[in-house]
């Protein structure tokens, strides 16, 4: 594991939970932030959007698809809801780029240091651990793939 | 509408009545419009739960005791309550249950298991509640019956022509809802059970939305089954009744085996027990039933009449102030509703409009509220539903609306 890669993650952890600290405890504000997060995200190719990419255990429709460049790994994704792509996108902006190695050995601490579950409720907490599962899976296969390709 | 009944009813003091009320969420004032999921709960039925608990706990029947003597009079009090709230004939006909869904699993159970055959039909309309819709499906499928279906019109009303041309010579059974959880729609009950029961039909009504808010009057109704859950109205979960019309409820065999429900037993044969105690096996949800009287108590205190009055008026309030809002679609517009408002708001999912007004304290529902088949009928995954109730102000709708006013404009 390459240490680099874990201090990147939790520099991009921290900043997430800087910029939401600057919103106060203001709940509603909150919310509105994390939708205009993902009215930001990249576009997802609406070919993208099928069934097969659907994530499980999210009550709001999510899509998500992965590739990996030079043992990169770059998530695309989109939401039917805009607060879970919201979400999604905080994801993303932790994980793109990074390698299969660090996202599976990635620790998320940034959910409770800006009390996620606090404004977006335990459905959506459950829905947003199925997220980083099936990110740490994507992971995985690419991973293995590299692994067998060399 | 006379506005006179509305000017009896001090909401303010009704309000203190609500412990639940007094609170702040997300550093506002909360605004309960999720009454039609669960009411709150008012000082005189928590003191009487938290009375019987303290002063007289006893299983009831039987008990040769004083406090078991106490326990059995406030239980079977209650029962009188509701035969009178809802006009029964005989309070052998109300029959405590947890909630309209084990009242309608006991009537498809025990009288559609013994009087519903092959070929036979089992009628419901298109604005179910799953809770209604579930039980038939089971027993036509396990019966060999056919399940049809009463259309619903793009106001949320039920197709009455259509209803007709369904009757046939194999009608068994119509089960509908007294009021819709979804949009509101109070149903023509009354025309229902006649055309239903020229054809021979025995009706069964899910009063589930109509407890807290209409009168209820199953004699002048005529309808042969009726079911309430106490904690739509004030009361407290898990209890409920179903009333059933005495001749049909001798001719049906008990629903569950236990303590309660049997005259005799011995290993060879058991007899059963007179109405209603056939129908309620084991110990009964005591506590609950004795507070579910008080419930109707506070609504017969306020005066049904003043408090349809005031629902009304926040309903027509609502509607007018949210129906102005650019993008607001409202789902369900029948001439007669209950105090129910759904809506869908065009680009914006239902999911993210209730969690940006969780965000300000305010609680509504979203999804697609137990009535998949409906939200079909309108092409929509789901709608926000702002329910209210006798305790909800014409400012708590202001706070919606401006709650709306601003996530629309933050979209746009």
């Amino acid at each position: 594991m390459n240490p680099d890669q874990q201090m990147a993650i939790s520099k991009i952890q921290d900043d997430i939970v800087r910029d939401f600290s600057l919103l106060d405890a203001d709940a509603e504000m909150k919310v509105l932030y994390v939708m205009e997060l993902g009215q930001a995200l990249a576009e997802m190719p609406e070919a993208d959007k099928t069934d097969d990419n659907i994530v499980k255990g999210c009550q709001s429709k999510v899509w998500l698809t992965a590739r990996l460049e030079r043992e990169k790994v770059y998530f695309t994704a989109d939401s039917n809801t805009a607060i879970t792509k919201g979400l999604v996108s905080l994801l993303i902006r932790i994980f793109n780029g990074q390698t299969p190695d660090a996202i599976l050995a990635a620790e998320l601490y940034f959910m409770t240091a800006i009390g996620m579950e606090r404004f977006i409720g335990t459905q959506r907490s459950n829905g947003f651990s199925s997220m980083i599962r099936q990110m740490k899976l994507y992971a995985l296969a690419f991973k293995t793939k590299m692994e067998i390709g060399s | 509408m006379s506005t006179s009944a509305t000017v009896s009813l001090d909401i303010q003091k009704i309000r203190e009545e609500f412990p639940v009320l007094n609170q702040t969420v997300n550093g506002r004032d909360l605004v309960y419009f999720d009454n039609a999921a669960t009411s709150q709960k008012p000082r005189n039925v928590i003191q009487a739960l938290t009375d019987y608990y303290q002063s007289y706990n006893a299983n009831i029947h039987r008990g040769i005791h004083t406090l078991a003597e106490r326990a059995t009079k406030a239980y079977e009090d209650s029962r009188e309550a509701v035969r009178g709230f809802i006009n029964a004939p005989g309070v052998e006909e109300i029959i405590f249950v947890r909630g309209v869904t084990e009242g309608i699993n006991l009537v498809a159970s025990s009288y559609g298991r013994t009087f519903i055959g092959a070929g036979d039909e089992v009628v419901i309309s298109g604005l179910e509640h799953h809770s209604n819709i579930v039980p038939w499906q089971m027993l036509c499928e396990e019966k060999k019956a056919v399940l049809r279906v009463i259309p619903v019109s793009d106001e949320g009303e039920l197709m009455m022509e259509a209803f007709e041309g369904l009757l046939s010579d194999r009608t068994r059974l119509v089960a509908v809802n007294h009021a819709s959880n979804s949009l509101g729609t109070i149903n023509p009950v009354k025309e229902i059970v006649r055309l239903a029961h020229r054809r021979g039909a025995v009706v069964l009504v899910d009063g589930a939305q109509a407890g807290a808010h209409l009168d209820i009057d199953v004699t002048d109704l005529d309808c042969d089954f009726y079911c309430l859950s106490a904690h739509k109205m004030y009361g407290p979960t898990g209890a409920g009744i179903l009333y059933g019309r005495k001749a049909l409820l001798e001719s049906m065999p008990p629903y569950q085996g236990g303590g309660e429900m049997i005259k005799e037993v011995t290993f060879e044969k058991t007899t059963y027990n007179e109405l209603p105690y056939k129908f309620e096996a084991g110990t009964p949800n005591i506590a609950d039933v004795i507070a579910f009287r008080s419930a109707m108590e506070f609504i017969l205190a306020c005066g049904r009449e003043n408090i349809r009055a005031h629902e009304q008026s926040l309903l027509q309030y609502a509607t007018r102030k949210l129906g102005s809002l650019p993008s607001v679609r409202l789902i369900g517009t029948a001439t007669e509703k209950v105090s129910v408002l759904a809506f869908v708001v065009e680009g914006i999912h239902h999911f993210d409009i209730g969690q940006m007004l969780d965000s300000r304290g305010i609680a509504v529902r979203t999804g697609h509220h137990c009535t998949q088949p409906l939200m079909d009928r309108y092409g929509i995954e789901g709608t926000v539903r702002a329910s209210f109730a006798v305790y909800n102000t014409k400012e708590e709708i202001d706070q919606l609306v401006e709650g709306l006013g601003r996530i629309i404009n933050f979209v746009k």
